[in-house]
């Protein structure tokens, strides 16, 4: 077993995993966590993603031993207080989910994506993006709401 | 046009709320203290003879708590379509004799977490005599073919009252019937006969939330099913029949499902996580993986389809016949409801007044296929429009005055007999046209379904 | 390397409802004494829009306010028998259900609010959440006022119930004569395509596509079923299908990178346009969207490609393999 001490969503966790257990095994089984989601388990999909010191990761793909010491955000860990992220916003405003199952990690790879560059391109976008499968939307709405961000 | 106040207005869903926060609860999110996971041990082969099952090493593994095989099954049959008078039941919940697709599950490991269940799924032995699978359907439907249904034969029979349409005491046909007007009479008058053959292959849902379910024994007996599904009441009924207990003591929740396009209409795996639940006492949870999804979940048919279409001279479609194949893997599940659909639409948007279709629900040793998003249509819609396409090119015509010449209009009768009162595809055509910016000839801008 | 260009249409209808009818939908509707209504329904919101979409309807039958409606789905001891959410049933069965119990609901407003504004039901109606004398716009009471008083003076449960069935079609087993479905939607779709001669890769570039819906319940869920439906054919068209060799089972796909979605970088351009034709069937005139969305983009795709190359690809997936056969089918066949 090895312990595991990390922030999650601004507040410190510590767990005690096995070192082949997944982030996502212990976020999820383990801690309960509601904003990442089962997919593929095959680092596909992207619904279990989270953001681990600002980068976008599949938790699914992460030996959970790999965030010691470091921070993870979820979904959940995005609005403050309440109040929703702009990105958040844009999604609700331009209908950009559907089931809502792959948000995860459309957000968050859109989070990550405009925290590094405020005018991503067209390509740069769907590059990003690439990494994310939704079955319902068509993407198209997803696009658009990212392109109401970028300056 | 209509005044509505409400109706019509583009309101925000109130679910994506839930849903850009990560807060929507899906049935991954249900747990409950002492909840066991189950975990399945599947056949290696698409067609066999069950000879052992040697479960004694796999209970031995400290956190398994039990093994769950057909004997613990009160009554070990899928009833899906047996509500819509489809039958007979032809697949057991568990089989004990026979396994008829890779990766029909043969029994099923109860477990204190995940990881152990699937540990233990490695450890159970199972010796299975394997037999030659039938997988192609014109080989299925071969006198020669070896037979994988009880009642001999590779396909399903249509006709007489076993199928959920008609009723009983008809001739019982390998095909379900659609004939109408005489086609050999529009065959002889035709100047052109345009054939064409079309295959769709299995194609697999993949909502990106695979299958989930939680059971739960209640204090007062009774169940509640957790699970993903777009039919909780056919959940409830399916499980009430094979566990022998009255409907009214099973409760079944499903709330947000994170995608289904028909892949989570059949009650799959309830019953088995409810069987568990009621053997052991305790919650169980079963979540499928996505290797599950795409090897032994219900997918969309295979289908072929050949057409042969009379033309006359004018470029009027005069009779159609067509064969039609839907590959209904090992067990029946709607297979013979779709098969019947897709018959009803073989026609597509036209008006063909002499026609003969014959569809064959075919049983293959492949994991069953059942509704898709678009059932029984989607094959048929490529098949035909393929066809209308090949149509126009062989007479000459262009392919959008092919299809306002056939078009179907009101007052016309389809194939199934029905008086026709919503005809629109003239139009709908004519605003796809504007779309592109196709100037179509005024001829056709003047035709419309009134007549 | 030569890119070829092509133009497909395909031209397609689906039925709404159960195949054949005897699908039935019902619903319980009741008031909370603070004037929220919860319509509790058996279906199940699958993220089509189930949840606003009904509310919506809900809202309309009565003439009250979306926002006081709660829809409560997916509970087989919260709400009575409904056969499920599929077949693009139930926008279509459950609003007329609706329809039904909000006039169970209505007639119980009416009698109540009579009773308040001392005068008879015919002389008043529902609009804007609030209970008017016909024809006097300072003379109403609120609904909220309304649905309060009835459980607390008049003692009258605020109830409706309704049940909306397409009664069973029979079938004439030698001639399939039958009345299969409710009604019919429409589409047509057009594609433009460009196919590298020399990999065989095929891009989608231009899609026009028009649906008729009966009647909108909801722009954006109409939008969403469109654009949802075309990429699950698109993908349908070009990549998808577990068994690569069917009929063998060699190479059985097991994962998402063995089977192949659509991502956001693989969308065309798409003009799409929403049209009404309201059916008889419906109280509102509504049909079903959620499946025939995706029927027309294969069709039109692989008209297309005969449009381009002159060879039919008759077999889904067209994937690249397929197209150099062809275009090597067709060399080999045009005369020199």
């Amino acid at each position: 077993m090895v312990k595991i001490r990390f922030k999650l969503d601004g507040a410190f966790v510590e767990v005690e995993a096995k070192p082949y257990q997944t982030l996502f095994n212990v976020l999820k089984d383990h801690l309960g966590t509601q904003s990442v989601h089962f997919g593929c388990g095959q680092g596909a999909c992207g619904a279990c993603m989270v953001l681990v010191n600002g980068k976008p990761r599949y938790s699914c793909l992460t030996l959970a031993g790999y965030v010691d010491g470091k921070e993870v955000v979820t979904l959940a860990g995005l609005a403050q207080d309440g109040e929703l992220t702009p990105i958040q916003r844009a999604f609700i405003e331009n209908n950009a989910a559907q089931c809502g199952y792959c948000m995860p990690g459309m957000i968050l790879t859109a989070k990550a994506l405009l925290d590094k560059s405020s005018k991503p391109s067209d390509e740069e976008i769907f590059d990003a993006l690439s990494g994310n499968l939704c079955r319902c939307t068509g993407y198209v709405p997803i696009v658009r709401a990212i392109k109401t961000l970028v300056r | 046009m209509a005044q509505f106040s409400v109706l019509g207005k583009p309101l925000v869903n109130v679910q994506l709320y839930g849903h850009v926060t990560g807060t929507t609860q899906y049935i991954d999110d249900i747990s409950f203290p002492g909840m066991l996971w189950i975990k399945a041990v599947r056949s290696p082969v698409p067609r066999g003879v069950i000879k052992k099952i040697d479960t004694e090493d796999a209970e031995r593994l400290p956190g398994v708590v039990k093994i769950i095989t057909a004997k613990d099954v009160p009554n070990n049959l899928h009833v899906n379509m047996a509500v819509v008078g489809i039958g007979p039941p032809d697949e057991p919940v568990l089989p004990d004799k026979e396994v008829n697709y890779k990766g029909e599950v043969i029994c099923l490991v109860v477990a204190r977490d995940e990881e152990t269940a699937l540990k233990a799924t490695q450890l159970v032995n199972v010796e299975i005599e394997e037999l030659p699978p039938v997988l192609d359907m014109e080989e299925a439907l071969k006198p020669s073919s070896p037979k994988i249904k009880p009642w001999n034969s590779n396909t399903f029979t249509f006709g007489s009252g076993m199928d959920g349409a008609t009723p009983p005491g008809g001739q019982g046909r390998p095909y379900f019937l659609i004939k109408r007007g005489n086609v050999d009479e529009a065959f002889k008058k035709a100047r052109h006969i345009v054939e064409g053959s079309y295959l769709v292959p299995p194609i697999e849902h993949a909502p990106i939330e695979p299958h989930v379910c939680v059971v739960k024994p209640e204090a007062d007996g009774k169940l509640t099913i957790y699970t993903a599904t777009q039919a909780p009441y056919f959940v409830r009924d399916n499980v009430a029949t094979i566990l022998n207990m009255p409907p009214s003591k099973i409760r079944v929740v499903s709330p947000a499902v994170g995608g289904g396009f028909g892949g989570k209409v059949d009650p799959e795996f309830e019953m088995m996580v409810a069987v568990a639940a009621v053997t052991v006492k305790k919650p169980v949870k079963w979540r499928w993986t996505r290797e599950e999804e795409f090897t032994v979940s219900t997918t969309r048919p295979a289908v072929k389809i050949e057409i042969q279409d009379a033309i006359s001279g004018d470029g009027l479609i005069l009779g159609r016949k067509a064969r039609l194949l839907h590959d209904a893997g090992a067990y029946s599940r709607t297979s013979p409801y779709g098969v019947i659909k897709a018959c009803f639409n073989l026609s597509g948007p036209y008006h063909i007044p002499n026609v003969e279709y014959r569809g064959y629900c075919v049983f293959t040793n492949r994991q069953p296929s059942s509704a898709m998003r678009g059932y029984g249509v989607f094959e048929v819609s490529f098949a035909v429009e393929l066809q209308m396409e090949k149509n126009a090119k062989t007479i000459g015509m262009d392919p959008f005055e092919f299809r306002f010449k056939n078009a179907y209009r009101n007052n016309q009768i389809s194939a199934s007999g029905k008086l026709i009162d919503d005809a629109y595809i003239i139009e709908t055509m004519k605003e796809a046209a504007a779309l592109a910016g196709i100037n179509l000839p005024a001829h056709l801008l003047s035709m419309s379904s009134q007549g | 390397m030569a890119k070829i260009r092509g133009r497909g249409i395909a031209a397609i209808n689906y039925p709404t409802g159960m195949n054949l009818g005897g699908d039935p939908s019902q619903v319980v509707i009741f008031a909370q004494p603070d004037g929220k209504f919860v319509v509790s329904v058996a279906s199940v919101e699958l993220g089509q829009g189930l949840r606003t979409a009904l509310a919506q309807v809900a809202a309309e039958a009565i003439g009250i306010d979306p926002e006081q409606i709660e829809v409560k789905f997916g509970d087989t001891e919260a709400a009575p028998h409904d056969t499920g959410t599929f077949a693009s049933r139930t926008t279509h069965r459950m609003s007329n259900a609706i329809f039904a119990a909000s006039q169970e609901i209505k007639k119980i407003i009416l009698d109540v609010a009579s009773k308040i504004l001392e005068t008879t039901p015919s002389d008043l109606e529902i609009r804007e959440s609030k209970v008017y004398v016909k024809g006097v716009p300072d003379k109403f009471v609120t609904v909220q006022e309304v649905v309060n008083k009835a459980q607390f003076v008049y003692n009258t449960p605020v109830v409706g119930k309704g049940l909306y069935v397409k009664p069973k079609s029979p079938v004439d087993p030698d001639t399939g004569e039958a009345d299969p479905h409710s009604t019919m939607a429409h589409g047509c779709t057009i594609v433009d395509v460009e196919i590298d001669t020399e990999t065989g890769m095929l891009t989608v570039t231009d899609v026009y596509t028009v649906y008729e819906v009966g009647r909108v319940v909801n722009r954006n869920f109409v939008e969403g079923q469109i654009i949802g439906g075309l990429v699950m054919g698109l993908g349908a068209a070009l990549t998808e299908t577990v068994y690569p060799r069917y009929p063998s089972l060699e190479y059985q796909t097991t994962s998402f990178q063995e089977y192949v979605l659509p991502t956001a970088g693989d969308i065309p351009r798409i003009n799409y346009k929403i049209i009404e034709n309201p059916t008889s069937t419906n109280v509102f005139g509504i049909k079903g969207v959620g499946e025939m969305v995706v029927n027309s983009i294969a069709p039109a795709i692989a008209n297309a490609v005969f449009n381009a190359i002159g060879v039919q690809i008759t077999e889904l997936p067209i994937t690249p393999e397929k197209i150099l056969k062809a275009l090597a089918e067709k060399k080999k066949n045009t005369p020199r």
